[in-house]
């Protein structure tokens, strides 16, 4: 019963050496105009990973029936593309031992938009399907910087608007004195009863002056 | 002193419409069958109008906000003038008024410039357009309204 069990369990965990091997790319990625992406492939194969093993990466174009090759790794060596559109921008960050085979592709262009395909190869293990991983660039996000501006203006507007009023309602309540005026900070009421073509042109203390002169005014009236 | 108040009123009420034309229109950059704007290119071919949205960078992005923060400012200017008109104290400045107006006109001024300077040159028949003139005119209109906010007093 236990041989028919342990036959059964290597029988199903099918330690079949002639399975292809499974690769596995990342999902459609979405990224900014300048940033870096990274390509990640890994693959599964029930064999030891070769020394021999290779990965291949192609680009297609978005709209472009034909695939350029731009990276592929073989005997321990990483060759990128010197030639094609991604010329200085790629850059090997796998690790073939782990069976990593990622590419990082450094400053997003204009025209990245396509669909990267990994093909990984563990000799003698080879047949396989290349997994393709789309790449979409996305532009600034439509209106970000302009609402950011509007917002932050705004912002301030009523952050300054608020301080004022605020300054002005405590200086009103006396709880402190700007020394400001010329003539001293000695009698707030003294400055108070001055008329408002005192050296202190400000407007707004101007307008705080007349108004408490015209709130002491009516309450002597209602005296 | 009426006649005053109207005709700063009616030179403030022109100021605001041209700030709103230019900023909507669509004709800062003008060429043989398309005209771009702040917000969309438009091209006229023999399929027809077709229209995309504006250039994706970034200052396209700082001269629509600049746009639109000066139409703000120029109407806060004009609601604090009505107010400040029946609130003020004898003898009192604009003062919230003038310095709306004077904002509304720096940013008016940084909008131009940005696209003066920014704007692509692609061919040789791109000229610039009616709204992108009025911009221009705007920013001094603006600055000297603000100005005569400053001196203005309230005397009744």
């Amino acid at each position: 019963m236990l041989t028919v069990l342990a036959l059964a369990s290597v029988v199903l965990l099918g330690i079949d050496p002639s399975q292809a091997i499974v690769i596995y790319t990342g999902w459609e990625r979405h990224a900014l105009l300048g940033s870096d992406v990274r390509l990640s492939c890994s693959f599964f194969s029930w064999r030891w990973t070769s020394d021999d093993v290779t990965f291949s990466w192609t680009y297609r174009p978005d709209g472009s029936k034909d695939s350029i090759s731009i990276f592929h790794y073989t005997g321990g060596m990483a060759y990128v593309d010197n030639k094609g559109p991604f010329r200085d921008r790629l850059e090997f960050v796998g690790n073939p031992g782990r069976r990593d085979g990622s590419i990082l592709l450094k400053n997003l262009d204009f025209s990245d938009n396509g669909t990267f395909t990994c093909d990984a190869k563990n000799p003698p293990d080879i047949v396989g399907r290349p997994q393709s991983s789309p790449l979409r660039r996305v532009p600034i996000q439509a209106g970000v910087i302009t609402g950011a501006i509007i917002g932050v203006v705004l912002g301030l507007l009523v952050l300054i608007v608020v301080i004022y009023y605020l300054m002005r309602f405590l200086v009103a309540r006396r709880v402190f004195s700007l020394s400001v005026s010329k003539h001293g900070k000695k009698k707030k009421e003294g400055s108070q009863q001055r008329q408002g073509p005192a050296p202190p042109a400000d407007p707004s203390k101007v307008k705080a002056a007349a108004s408490e002169k015209k709130k002491q005014e009516s309450r002597k009236d209602k005296k | 002193m009426l006649l005053i108040l109207l005709g700063v009123l009616l030179l403030h009420l022109i100021i605001l419409i041209l700030l709103i034309v230019s900023t909507a229109a669509s004709a800062w950059s003008v060429g043989e069958g398309r005209n771009t704007d702040l917000w969309y290119s438009c091209l006229t071919s023999k399929d027809g109008y077709h229209c995309k949205p504006a250039i994706d960078e970034d200052w396209i992005q700082a001269v629509q906000a600049l746009m639109i923060l000066s139409v703000l400012f120029c109407f806060f200017s004009l609601i604090a003038f009505l107010f400040q008109l029946f609130k003020l104290v004898k003898g009192g400045r604009f003062f919230f008024t003038a310095i709306f107006q004077v904002f509304a006109s720096v940013f008016v001024m940084c909008a131009a410039i940005i696209y003066t300077v920014m704007s692509p040159d692609d061919s040789a028949h791109t000229q610039f357009g009616y709204a992108y003139v009025l911009a221009w005119v705007a920013f001094p209109l603006t600055l000297i309204s603000g100005l005569i906010y400053i001196i203005l007093r309230k005397k009744d």
